[in-house]
């Protein structure tokens, strides 16, 4: 464990070959090292070239519709009665969560290695939908590969990709969910190398992905200390953002890293409960280990193998977690805590109720540690959540813990 | 010389080359598998190459992840895994075994662990799917310490560059993946499989092993034209995985097919 970090250093991460410390890296197996290589190469010199951040930005602007607000929950601060709450909306964005501005910079970079295929994983559908999305709008080949229980799961964001012409796969090995996914994704890719874009969806996977995935989420917390400053007159006390894989909790938290009074609080999937170890929280309660191309927190046996994960979102329900949060969970920069999943959707519902705003089960992770942490603090502090999708997908899960059929 | 350095270096002064199986350990239960070890080694194998199972197995095809998870069930673990090799070394100090498998097992047991298991065990060499040589420099000085092998894939991806890398980090033989793709998948083309190889050879006296896509004798045989060793997995995992339910049967059964790529190769 580092001893005095010095916070405007941990910005320069990675080093070139993708470390954050001991952890991310580039374990992948040697038929996609040359892939891997390229696109680095490729994304190094691209992304600070003005003709991509022009791109890039253009179509954030006119196809997403960002900036997105930053909007005062008024009434949920009151009902907490603590510091003011502010809502970073990406619920807002086009196909409604954070994920798309990623889907959009990594089609930017298939479309200049001339690549006609992209391939994506998916947990809770919404970055199979974003990477659909850009797919359709690109005349791209689509296929995204979705464990079958997030299959049954999100049934809505299936049928989304598959009017936007991407073909959905269903993978059955192992526990049928998003992790599962990623390792059929990755086997596509090993096979298809020479055709085909991989469209990670989160801050992790082998250099240069969690590095890419950042810059590209970055523009949330870009935007938010711009909006935060005009609307308070100041940077906010305290970040929170849900914690799956991190994209886009290191989305916000990056632009704050070096800001030392700000203080980052990432959330995870609590599942039944920490103490019954059916959770997915694995910088709450994992270990250090390799997983998906990168050394991260891991949730494992004594042995060694990957355990099964709960939570009741399917996007947080993953065993890793992108190795800048290892990070920056190691060097005291951030807190990273959980949620169950009762209390993530006692917080769809109050959001819901009190604001006219219906969170992804993933954002109510956030918005119900939020409310937690506002009940701590004074008034005239503030508080920025990254609600980072809207509920619609989730309509079904809540209404089948209701009782209720739809 | 390593066991596995002595064992090419005698095939190769008998003008004949080295047939390598791949099977998973504790597939479908863990009392098979040092059997069929000795039984394939019977039957013509030069080296082992010992799969230690993993909860993902991102570089292979459905073939191999079933017998992860038939392996799994049993609850087989990496010391587990380095047990039946002692167990196997009882009998047989000759073979060469290698343990094939993936980083996280290895990782949470730990490097120094490991390594001093492993070669009180017998374990020769030490090939880690995703552990590129990059990653791969504390380990790789490890297990010299400790006398054994670290082998490395080649890909059909791989630049001349990677290929220098990989072959300075490598001891023991080098592993051309003939496809690209995961275990199990197409068959190979053996003409572009000779054009690799001989550009391998130009960068390396390291024997060079050929794997995946080795289906039948015949292309066992057309590999072994071209390269020092051939490696064949899936289609034993596919046997094993047929005769899951009356296991006795699994090393006979097994060992025949190896027996008969052994004959196919020095005919
Ligand atoms: C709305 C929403 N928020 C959060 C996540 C979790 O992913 P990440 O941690 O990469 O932001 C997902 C994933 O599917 C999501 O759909």
């Amino acid at each position: 464990m580092p001893t005095k970090v010095d916070y405007k250093a941990l910005m320069d991460l990675p080093d070139e070959r993708g470390h954050f410390g001991p952890y991310g890296g580039c374990f992948a197996s040697e038929t996609l090292m040359s892939a891997l290589q390229d696109l680095s190469e490729l994304y190094e010199k691209l992304w600070r070239t003005p003709e991509f951040q022009r791109e890039f930005d253009y179509d954030l602007a006119h196809y997403v519709g960002r900036p997105s607000p930053l909007y005062h929950a008024e009434r949920l601060t009151k009902q907490v009665g603590g510091a003011q709450i502010y809502l970073k909306r990406e619920d807002l964005n086009h196909t409604g969560a954070h994920k798309v501005n990623n889907t959009i910079g990594q089609a930017l970079l298939a479309k200049h290695m001339g690549k006609p295929r992209i391939i994506a994983e998916t947990g809770a559908g919404q970055h199979g939908v974003a990477s659909a999305t850009v797919a359709a709008r690109l005349g791209l080949e689509c296929v995204v590969y979705m464990g079958s229980e997030d299959i049954r799961r999100q049934a809505l964001n299936v049928y989304r990709m598959k009017l936007l012409g991407a073909e959905v796969v269903a993978v059955d090995s192992g526990t049928k969910t998003l992790k599962d996914a990623l390792n059929e994704a990755m086997r596509d890719w090993v096979t298809n190398v020479d055709n085909t874009f991989y469209i990670i969806g989160t801050a992790a996977g082998p250099h240069p992905y969690p590095k890419l995935v950042r810059d590209f989420q970055s523009i949330i917390g870009r935007e938010a200390r711009e909006q935060c400053q005009e609307m308070t007159g100041r940077l906010p006390d305290a970040l929170v953002a849900c914690v799956g894989g991190g994209s886009n909790a290191i989305g916000l938290f990056y632009p704050f890293i070096a800001d030392e009074k700000v203080e980052i609080y990432g959330v995870e999937a609590g599942g039944y409960g920490i103490e019954t170890g059916q959770h997915a929280a694995p910088l709450c309660d994992g270990r250090p280990g390799v997983l998906h191309g990168n050394r991260t927190y891991l949730m494992e046996d004594d042995s060694g193998q990957i355990a099964a994960t709960h939570s009741v979102s399917a996007g947080l329900d993953y065993p890793g977690v992108g190795p800048e949060h290892a990070w920056l969970k190691d060097c005291g920069r951030a807190n990273y805590v959980a949620i169950n999943d009762d209390e993530a959707l006692n917080a769809f519902r109050t959001l819901t109720r009190i604001e006219g705003i219906m969170p992804a089960l993933e954002s109510s992770h956030a918005i119900a540690y939020a409310m937690k942490l506002a009940a701590t603090m004074s008034p005239d502090q503030n508080i920025v959540v990254n609600l980072s999708g809207r509920g619609d997908k989730d309509i079904h899960t809540v209404a089948e813990i209701d009782g209720i059929g739809i | 010389m390593s066991r596995i350095q002595n064992c090419l270096q005698q095939l190769k002064d008998q003008g004949r080359k080295a047939l390598i199986p791949y099977i998973t350990a504790g597939d479908p239960q863990p009392g098979v598998t040092v059997a069929l070890m000795h039984e394939l080694v019977k039957s013509g194998a030069d080296i082992i190459e010992l799969g230690v199972p993993f909860s993902d197995p991102m570089a292979d095809g459905p073939v191999i992840q079933l017998a992860c998870e038939r392996a799994l069930i049993y609850g087989t673990r990496l010391v587990d895994v380095l047990d039946m090799v002692s167990e196997f070394r009882s009998q047989d100090d000759q073979t060469p075994v290698v343990l094939m498998g993936y980083l996280n097992p290895v990782e949470a047991l730990g490097y120094e662990r490991f390594m001093t298991l492993a070669q009180k065990a017998g374990v020769d060499g030490v090939l880690t799917v995703d552990l590129p040589p990059e990653e791969g420099l504390e380990f790789c000085a490890e297990l010299k310490k400790h006398n054994m092998d670290a082998i490395f894939l080649i890909a059909p991806t791989s630049s001349d560059q990677r290929m220098k890398q990989i072959c300075e980090s490598s001891s023991g033989y080098v592993y051309y993946v003939s496809v690209k793709g995961v275990t199990g998948s197409a068959a190979l083309d053996v003409d572009a499989v000779d054009e690799r190889v001989k550009a391998i050879r130009q960068i390396t006296d390291l024997p060079v092993g050929v794997g995946f896509g080795i289906r039948d004798n015949e292309s066992a045989a057309a590999v072994s034209r071209v390269a020092d060793g051939v490696i064949v997995g899936s289609v034993l995992v596919n046997k094993i995985a047929e005769l899951a339910d009356s296991p006795a049967e699994i090393p006979q059964q097994v060992a025949a097919i190896i027996k008969g790529m052994r004959q196919a190769m020095d005919a």
